[in-house]
């Protein structure tokens, strides 16, 4: 059985326009140890759905799903006390910002004792000892020193280290690291990203990584999860991902990868991710895709079988060409 | 450390000079001078007017008596108020314990008030007691103290008999030689029972009067940074622990959320001070605003200059912790 369980999330903001959808109906199944990437451009709601499964998502969202499971336990169904209960012990987030996420008025040591305090029966002693424990797993050095140090004194790096730390620090059985790589150095992020799978494969914890890097879930991720719009389009074992590609957005994205151009000009994808007021009709991609047809700008795609990476199409690709479609319905 | 707290004293200097100057012109704006407000409708020879003009050095020229004044001030010399004739800081000594008893306590009761229904007001945002805390603050921001005042008293002491209506103590039942100046310890030293109730009850309308501004300042302020506060990273990843609402929203967001209120809390201690002679004039509380307001209505220049200085000298010192305070609470400064 799977340790994350998600079926039909959809989450839903009011806003001053009335409601947007930034999640709508994603699936996903994290096994324990398993490897899982979200991948999809800015706004594409990945980190929204992560969210919706940490119950972070500010008042203003709803959150409806089938079923959102972890560990065998129904998310939704739990007290908020008994949710937090879970959250931040057997189920941890690593933020996109390190800088902001730590908070600059406590030391560093006290931000990562308190979850222990929290969650573990450890005393003060023991929780010190795991404290600086943590931090050498995590690659910095002279940690009984780091501990009495103040956020802002910490770089970027730095501060996602002790994020990782943070995370790891009640030995949880799924880490959902969202965008952890983003705000950093270039220089770094190879780091940060070496560490996190370092420590993902060491001691066998579930990992949901939220990247819009492909070059990074083609080395790592077992399966990976493409969302669009807040759709989720594809899903599907990494390796076949790469190699035959289903839905055109997929596609495009593979195709826009610098060591897959083939001619002088990098491609693109045309257009923007439609917003809250341009919402086509059918399907979302439609706008921005090569192989739309009138059945795609009018009706919502259904959902793909498995062989096909559950794609949300209407005519998935094979082999880089639409399924069941006539060539004189392609578009110039 | 040092050196900042070393530039932030230095930076008070010119604040003082400024001061000195504006009080003494301002006192003297005023029209009549000390004899003229002393002899009133009966008048007075104009000999005599001279020779007690004479007496006072008001005769001399105003920049030598600026001298004199600011030369007063420097050797820690206040003057000598024209009507008692005791040493001006004597009888600001003598009052001042009255006026800080009483903004202490407003203050105590606008923070205590304040800063819990800033909090819940930001928590609970949009709310009924969201809007009912902003409504109560704005409309006790906008009333005028003295009609705050006369209206509690009406209502408590008069209607419901709950409360006495001025002063610091009941002198029928109690009286005993003042040790601190501080009715609150003073009353408790004396030993004698019941007293210490009566010092209370004394404080009670005052401070709730005087603090009626700060608080809504106070709630209104802690509600607006505790609302930026709550929507950043680090609160987030508070929750992401599992921590309890109440210490994400108690410890990890007000800690942050308190830097900018502490700076509030520093400023209104100064209304504090200069609106204690409103308060101390309803209440006929024996303090340094309502011997201020006195000292105008006789034109005695010592007493008002002196007094003037030494609230500001009083104000600047707070602004003074306040900044320090400041630095204590927030570690980006004390590293800096």
């Amino acid at each position: 059985m799977s340790l994350l369980s998600i079926r039909n999330l959809s989450v839903t903001f009011a806003t001053g326009r009335g409601p947007f959808r930034a999640v709508d109906k994603v699936d996903l199944d994290v096994a324990t140890g398993e490897l899982v990437a979200i991948v999809g451009e800015s706004g594409s709601g990945k980190s929204v759905a992560m969210l919706a499964v940490m119950g972070l998502l500010p008042w203003t969202a709803t959150v409806t799903a089938d079923r959102l499971s972890f560990d065998g336990k129904d998310l939704l169904a739990l007290s908020p006390r008994e949710r937090r209960k879970i959250i931040g012990r057997d189920l941890a987030m690593i933020f996109q910002e390190p800088m902001s996420s730590l908070n600059p008025c406590f030391t560093v040591g006290f931000q990562l004792r308190e979850a222990m305090a929290a969650h573990l029966d450890l005393d003060k002693a023991a929780r010190q000892a795991r404290a600086i424990e943590l931090l050498e797993l995590v690659g910095i050095p002279e940690p009984e020193r780091r501990l009495k140090a103040f956020p802002h004194q910490l770089s970027g790096g730095m501060s996602q280290r002790v994020m990782i730390a943070m995370a790891l620090a009640c030995r949880p059985k799924l880490i959902i690291a969202d965008e952890p790589t983003t705000a950093l150095d270039v220089t770094i992020q190879a780091q940060i990203l070496d560490l996190l799978l370092r420590l993902q494969k060491d001691s066998g914890v579930g990992l949901v990584l939220i990247t819009h890097d492909m070059g990074v879930v083609a080395e790592t991720a077992q399966r990976v999860c493409v969302h669009y719009a807040g759709q989720q389009v594809e899903m599907q074992p990494t390796r076949g991902l790469f190699r035959d590609p289903h839905h055109p957005y997929t596609s495009a994205l593979l195709a826009a990868l610098p060591e897959r151009a083939s001619g002088r000009i990098l491609p693109s994808i045309p257009g923007v991710v439609p917003g809250l007021a341009d919402r086509p009709a059918g399907c979302l991609f439609s706008p921005r895709c090569r192989f739309a047809t009138q059945t795609c700008r009018t009706i919502p795609p259904p959902r793909a079988g498995a062989e096909l990476g559950y794609a949300l199409c209407h005519t998935p690709l094979v082999e880089g060409h639409p399924r069941g479609l006539k060539k004189l319905e392609v578009p110039a | 450390m040092f050196r900042f707290f070393i530039r932030r004293v230095a930076l008070t200097l010119p604040t003082f000079v400024a001061l000195m100057f504006v009080t003494f012109v301002a006192v003297r704006l005023v029209p009549g001078d000390p004899i003229e407000a002393r002899t009133g409708e009966r008048g007075i020879a104009p000999e005599r007017l001279a020779m007690l003009r004479h007496e006072l050095g008001l005769d001399r020229p105003v920049w030598q008596q600026f001298l004199d004044y600011a030369n007063g001030i420097v050797h820690g010399d206040f003057g000598v108020s024209i009507v008692t004739k005791t040493p001006v800081l004597h009888e600001f000594a003598i009052l001042f314990p009255a006026t800080l008893e009483l903004t202490l306590c407003g203050l105590i009761f606008a923070i205590v008030l304040g800063i819990p229904a800033g909090v819940i007001a930001a928590v609970k945002r949009g709310s009924f007691f969201d809007h009912s805390v902003m409504t109560v603050a704005l409309t006790g921001y906008s009333m005028p103290i003295f009609w705050w005042g006369l209206l509690l008293i009406m209502f408590m002491s008069e209607y419901l008999g709950l409360t006495p209506v001025s002063g610091r103590m009941d002198l029928i039942n109690y009286y005993f030689e003042p040790v601190t100046g501080f009715m609150l310890i003073d009353s408790l030293l004396s030993g004698q029972e019941g007293a210490f109730g009566s010092a209370v009850a004394h404080l009670i309308l005052p401070s709730i009067v005087l603090g009626t501004i700060p608080l809504a300042v106070i709630a209104r302020m802690t509600r607006s940074s505790m609302l930026e506060v709550l929507g950043e990273d680090y609160v987030r990843t508070a929750r992401a622990k599992g921590l309890s609402p109440l210490r994400v929203v108690g410890l990890h967001a007000l800690r942050n959320a308190l830097i900018p209120v502490v700076t509030v809390i520093g400023l209104q201690t100064g209304t504090l001070l200069a609106g204690a002679v409103l308060t101390e004039t309803i209440f006929a509380w024996p303090g340094v605003g309502k011997w201020l307001i006195e000292s105008i209505a006789r034109r005695d220049y010592p007493a008002l200059q002196g007094g003037i200085m030494l609230i500001s000298g009083i104000v600047i010192l707070v602004n003074l912790i306040v900044d320090l305070t400041y630095v204590a609470i927030n570690p980006r400064i004390r590293h800096g």
